[in-house]
């Protein structure tokens, strides 16, 4: 354990943060700390980009670093916020499981998820490999919170934080992906957030509410 | 040189005894400073222990002999606890026995009785007190003990004073598992010692008490022991969150200059630990006590995180 370089430490560090943003986004009622706490996800993830990028002296990861600051600590945030003004929406209601309950569900998923992930570490050649664990957690800690949210503010939250998950996995793998479908996945996410701004008015023009549970019955009058 | 490592151990056990109710002044000074009060005397606690000591106890009619005994039992675990823990030096004749595990069914033995001579007299609010003592209590231990096992793994041992030993030899490194454990350790610390987010220390009249609810019967010598008890069982926290997390300056033998050096580095400490309880007590409002498990929870999530992260980025 002692032979393990500064750098790799760190992002190990940011790893194992980034799940433990991950429990606090699980835990949190409060809708514009939830936002708050994926702004600093992104950061997390920016900052271990650009030390992944120094340590294999890939261009490309570099500027896929300043982009995930633009688009994840910047920008989608920014917009999230804007649209908790407008939606009025501030607060969560309790969730499906309640919060000590969703967070020992929490620690069987992270179980889980290191379980799964340790054949597949055991064949990535990279010394960050211990990531893939994580990120494999912290994927399917969102999608927990996706499941348990019932607020649709909340979970798109959910679904950035997943998107958040995979790109940590596929950057501390593979030296990062190749620089189209970096940009295509966030374009992508960059469209989702949009439209699904719209959706949100949508919802509420129709029910009164952003609590999606109105969406499972397919009649009114129900 | 046996007998200079007895006279360490007993000068130990003689600081913990002298300075843990001035660990406990300096936290509520700070707090008083952080609060824009004036502050108590930094012997305000030394002041309150002899003046109960003067006093006549009073006893309830219907109290048994437990009630009687409990406070020298409690009091008497913190003094043991206090010698066993590594606060001055890693080899004394009584740090052997430290065995972490050991040391949290110490603490367990100590709130038992406490919870038991509580509910002896039958005020209901003895026994409310003692629930939510046992409610904290068994939420707090498995923490405590997740927190001591992520700390066996990275030594290989679950004797304490060993642990501080390894882990002050060992190369700085970062460890996020440490990192987490140490905030779980203080949220438990906090729980355990009846601070503020989990319990106020300060109030005496209000439903929501835990700690005081049970020490309300007991007056004169026994109250004296069972504040004193108190203020050993912080003193004891903090140095085992020292040994584990701040391991560095300890005296490894008897050796009376190391000695001297490490009271002075602990005395230092101390004082940080204290301000910082302060901080914390300053800055957050009192939990609901239903609240408090999910407080707890978050603590042993932690503590659970930092064992995960530990053996999946110790595996490969």
């Amino acid at each position: 354990m002692n032979t393990i370089p500064l750098d790799l430490q760190i992002v190990n560090a940011l790893a194992a943060l980034l799940l433990l943003l991950s429990f606090s986004m699980l835990s949190q009622r409060r809708i514009v700390s939830l936002v708050n706490l994926l702004a600093m996800q992104g950061l997390l993830l920016t900052v271990a980009t650009l030390m992944v990028a120094w340590r294999t002296g890939e261009t490309h990861l570099y500027l896929s670093g300043l982009l995930t600051f633009a688009l994840k600590v910047l920008f989608l945030p920014w917009l999230l916020h804007r649209l908790i003004r407008r939606l009025e929406v501030y607060w969560d209601t309790e969730p499906l499981l309640n919060i000590p309950g969703t967070m020992l569900v929490g620690v069987l998923i992270v179980v889980f998820a290191f379980g799964l992930a340790q054949p597949i570490a055991e064949l990535a050649s990279e010394t960050t490999r211990n990531s893939i664990g994580i990120a494999v957690a912290v994927i399917l800690l969102s999608f927990l919170m996706m499941i348990t949210r019932s607020k649709a503010m909340s979970q798109v939250v959910g679904f950035l934080s997943m998107e958040n998950g995979l790109f940590f996995g596929a950057m501390s793998t593979t030296r990062g992906m190749p620089m189209v479908v970096e940009l295509g996945i966030a374009l992508d996410i960059l469209v989702a957030m949009l439209v699904l701004g719209v959706f949100f008015f949508q919802i509420r023009e129709q029910f009164d509410s952003l609590d999606l549970h109105h969406l499972e019955s397919l009649k009114e009058g129900d | 040189m046996n007998w200079l490592n007895w006279l360490d151990q007993f000068i130990e056990v003689l600081v913990a005894l002298a300075a843990a109710p001035l660990l406990l002044g300096w936290v509520n000074m700070c707090r008083a400073w952080l609060q824009n009060r004036s502050a108590p005397s930094l012997l305000q606690p030394y002041r309150g222990i002899r003046k109960l000591l003067h006093k006549d106890a009073v006893l309830a009619h219907n109290a048994s002999s437990l009630f009687r005994i409990a406070p020298y039992i409690i009091f008497g675990t913190m003094v043991a606890a206090a010698a066993m823990i590594p606060m001055l030096g890693t080899r004394l004749p009584f740090t052997a026995a430290a065995d972490a595990i050991a040391l949290v069914g110490l603490f367990a033995a100590a709130r038992m009785f406490l919870s038991l001579a509580a509910m002896d007299v039958g005020t209901a609010f003895g026994t409310l007190g003692a629930r939510r003592e046992m409610m904290v209590g068994f939420l707090a231990e498995p923490t405590l003990l997740m927190v001591i096992f992520v700390a066996s793994l990275m030594t290989a041992t679950t004797a304490l004073p060993l642990i501080a030993e390894n882990l002050a030899a060992a190369q700085l490194a970062i460890h996020p598992s440490l990192l987490f454990t140490a905030v779980a350790f203080a949220m438990v610390m906090l729980a355990e010692n009846a601070r503020i987010p989990v319990d106020n220390p300060a109030t005496h009249l209000e439903l929501t008490m835990i700690h005081e609810a049970m020490l309300l019967e007991y007056s004169a010598r026994h109250l004296a022991l069972m504040e004193w008890a108190a203020a050993l069982k912080l003193f004891n926290y903090a140095c085992i969150g020292l040994a584990l997390f701040v391991p560095w300056g300890l005296a490894s033998n008897g050796d009376p200059i190391r000695l001297g050096l490490a009271i002075v580095l602990l005395a230092g400490k101390l004082a940080v630990i204290g301000a910082g309880l302060a901080l914390i007590e300053t800055l957050s409002a009192k939990l609901r006590v239903f609240r408090a498990p999910e407080f707890l929870a978050t603590a042993f999530l932690l503590a659970v995180l930092g064992l995960l992260v530990r053996l999946l980025q110790v595996a490969r």
